[in-house]
């Protein structure tokens, strides 16, 4: 695998740059078709590292494809076709020769359902190190437990790391994900609507591990909620019928949205 | 003076009592005749199952004696039978459920035709090409399934044997000599494994669909490749499901026959079968001959029930075991 270190050199020197908010992902005239269907309509962004960026928007207009684009699991959907750029650290993701499975290693995503291994705790978070063919215990161990800690479950399941990961509850399950996403140390975390299937417990702890998350990873996350944009996010991207609408800091746009669309949407005129 | 509705009404509630009755008979019938069967054979062949039945050859021109060889044939049948048709079979479904396009067919060719003049279309042309191969596939493990099993016989003499088993023996034996182009014990099984193959391939890809679509999506977010989802998230998975079939397929082979008759059953050796391109004797077969060549129908009678008896009862401890396999992994995957 030569692509295997996705991490450029410009990604490299922008971490170490610590505070600045260096463009992580830059996105040019994007569009998205599904067989003749266009989907996405020449989207342009950037996405800072280090950042929490939500995505908001009605139901089916686009968001969780264009996520979905960004570690391009799209590719398994049949009649899926692309046009424009996705670069992360400056790489772009749809250029020939590029390895999706290396790809995929460096961008983790963690998914609306909760969808634990129907395996031990140990091996769902193990997962990725096993199939990266890492099978040094220590190497192992270590991981396990600091990617539980990051995802702030090791307290909970550390005395049961053999038990089933479907016994725990559906908050812990989807930290479990979260936790598995992060045992490859991906540069970015995609996460399309963590919260929604959970209680508002469970979901204040997701979006109070989002928080610490982003001192670490580049995140973006689709979101129906509104509060919880406002809440996790530093910017927020507005989507409609397939077209970017507003994007801006979060404050801005739900205090001063500059477009109509965008102040319709977030006072619940529509939605 | 009552309206119609009220008439039909009590007649569509007699209608319902009769129904079920006829249902419920239907039950009883069913049971009845397992009973009877069942009841018969046990009745009449347990006491003929001694130690020395399960253990000697037969003697005296098959009025006495035991069926030892015919038990050893039968297993070593049904164990090679197993080896060649559950990888085919595992392999085949997964192919057909985990490679070729989901969407079906017809979708896939409606797709490439749209598609004229966009990029991507030469893969548009190979998904419709592998939607045309699953389909055909599928549609002949359909027709294998119901094809009658002396055809499947027939096939094994003409293919294995006088074809694939000739070529063999013409390359390399001395001129003259026959090895492989006869009855034996691998060329029954190659026939009964493809008997045998159309009911793995269902139950395979069945239990494949089982798996739900998140954990594959999960494990290739995570960086896996397709094979290694399928290796460590999708095989695992539907273990259970994959068991349970190629249980009932074997259990189902080991009882035929007619697909054996020509491809390497005897009617009494000897001496156990020592490689694969010996003949060998057959539970089965065994009770055919019994039945049918039998100079003394008297003196074989209870040495038949035996054998039936003991045909019964492989074929029901193979399924439970299937059973037993498929509830224990079931419940190491689920908590």
């Amino acid at each position: 695998m030569t692509t295997m270190d996705f991490v450029s050199p410009t990604s490299v020197s922008s971490r170490m740059a610590g505070e600045t908010t260096a463009t992580k992902i830059e996105v040019r005239d994007f569009n998205f078709y599904y067989g003749d269907a266009k989907v996405l309509h020449g989207i342009d962004l950037d996405i800072p590292e280090k950042q929490v960026t939500a995505f908001i928007g009605p139901s089916g207009c686009g968001k969780s494809t264009f996520l979905r684009s960004i570690n391009r699991m799209n590719d398994i959907i049949p009649g899926a076709r692309v046009e424009g750029r996705i670069a992360v650290s400056g790489r772009d993701l749809y250029a020939p020769g590029v390895d999706v499975v290396a790809l995929r290693r460096r961008i983790g995503m963690v998914f609306q359902k909760s969808n634990p291994f129907p395996k031990s705790i140990y091996e769902n978070v193990a997962y990725g190190l096993r199939i990266g063919g890492e099978n040094d215990k220590r190497t192992l161990d270590e991981t396990v437990e600091r990617s539980l800690q990051r995802a702030a479950l090791w307290g909970e399941v550390k005395d049961r790391l053999n038990g089933s990961a479907l016994s725990l509850s559906g908050g812990q399950q989807q930290r479990l994900c979260i936790a598995r996403a992060l045992a490859v140390d991906p540069e970015v975390l995609l996460m399309d609507e963590p919260a929604s299937a959970l209680d508002p417990i469970a979901t204040q702890k997701i979006e109070e591990l989002v928080y610490e998350l982003k001192s670490n990873y580049t995140i973006v996350i689709v979101t129906h909620n509104m509060q919880q944009a406002a809440r996790v996010s530093d910017r927020t991207a507005f989507f409609m019928l397939g077209k970017l609408v507003e994007y801006n800091e979060t404050r801005a746009i739900f205090m001063t949205p500059k477009e109509k669309l965008t102040e319709d949407y977030i006072t619940g005129r529509f939605g | 003076m009552p309206t119609p509705a009220f008439i039909g009404r009590g007649n569509r509630r007699i209608l319902d009592k009769v129904l079920i009755a006829l249902l419920a008979l239907s039950v009883v019938i069913i049971l009845a005749i397992l009973v009877v069967i069942i009841g018969n054979i046990v009745f009449h062949g347990v006491r003929q199952v001694t130690w020395e039945f399960i253990t000697q050859p037969p003697r005296e021109g098959l009025t006495a004696g035991g069926i030892m060889p015919a038990i050893v044939g039968t297993a070593a049948l049904v164990l090679l039978m197993s080896v060649v048709a559950v990888p085919l079979g595992v392999a085949t479904a997964v192919y057909l459920h985990e490679y070729t396009p989901a969407e079906g067919l017809h979708l896939a060719w409606a797709r490439f035709r749209k598609s004229k003049g966009l990029p991507g279309r030469k893969r548009l042309f190979f998904r419709a090409l592998s939607a045309l191969l699953a389909t055909i596939t599928r549609s002949a493990v359909a027709n294998l399934a119901g094809v009658p099993s002396i055809v499947f016989g027939l096939f094994g003499l003409g293919f294995f044997i006088q074809f694939i088993g000739r070529s063999i023996d013409r390359a390399t034996q001395p001129v003259g000599e026959t090895l492989w182009g006869q009855g034996s014990l691998l060329w029954a099984a190659c026939t009964l494994a493809l008997l045998t193959l159309p009911t793995v391939i269902v139950a395979t890809e069945e239990a494949l669909r089982t798996v739900p679509q998140d954990l594959r999506e999960a494990s290739l977010a995570l960086g896996a490749t397709r094979w290694e989802t399928i290796r460590r998230i999708v095989l695992p998975g539907s273990l259970p499901g994959i068991l349970t079939g190629a249980i009932l397929g074997i259990s189902r082979g080991a009882g035929e026959v007619a697909p054996i008759l020509f491809t390497g059953a005897a009617y009494y050796l000897p001496f156990l079968p020592g490689d694969v391109t010996d003949q060998f004797m057959h539970l089965g077969y065994h009770v055919l001959i019994l039945s049918t060549q039998s100079p003394d129908v008297e003196a074989t009678k209870p040495i038949l029930y035996g054998t039936v008896f003991v045909l019964l009862a492989l074929t029901f401890l193979l399924n439970l075991t299937g059973v037993i396999i498929r509830m224990r992994t079931r419940s190491r995957l689920q908590r």
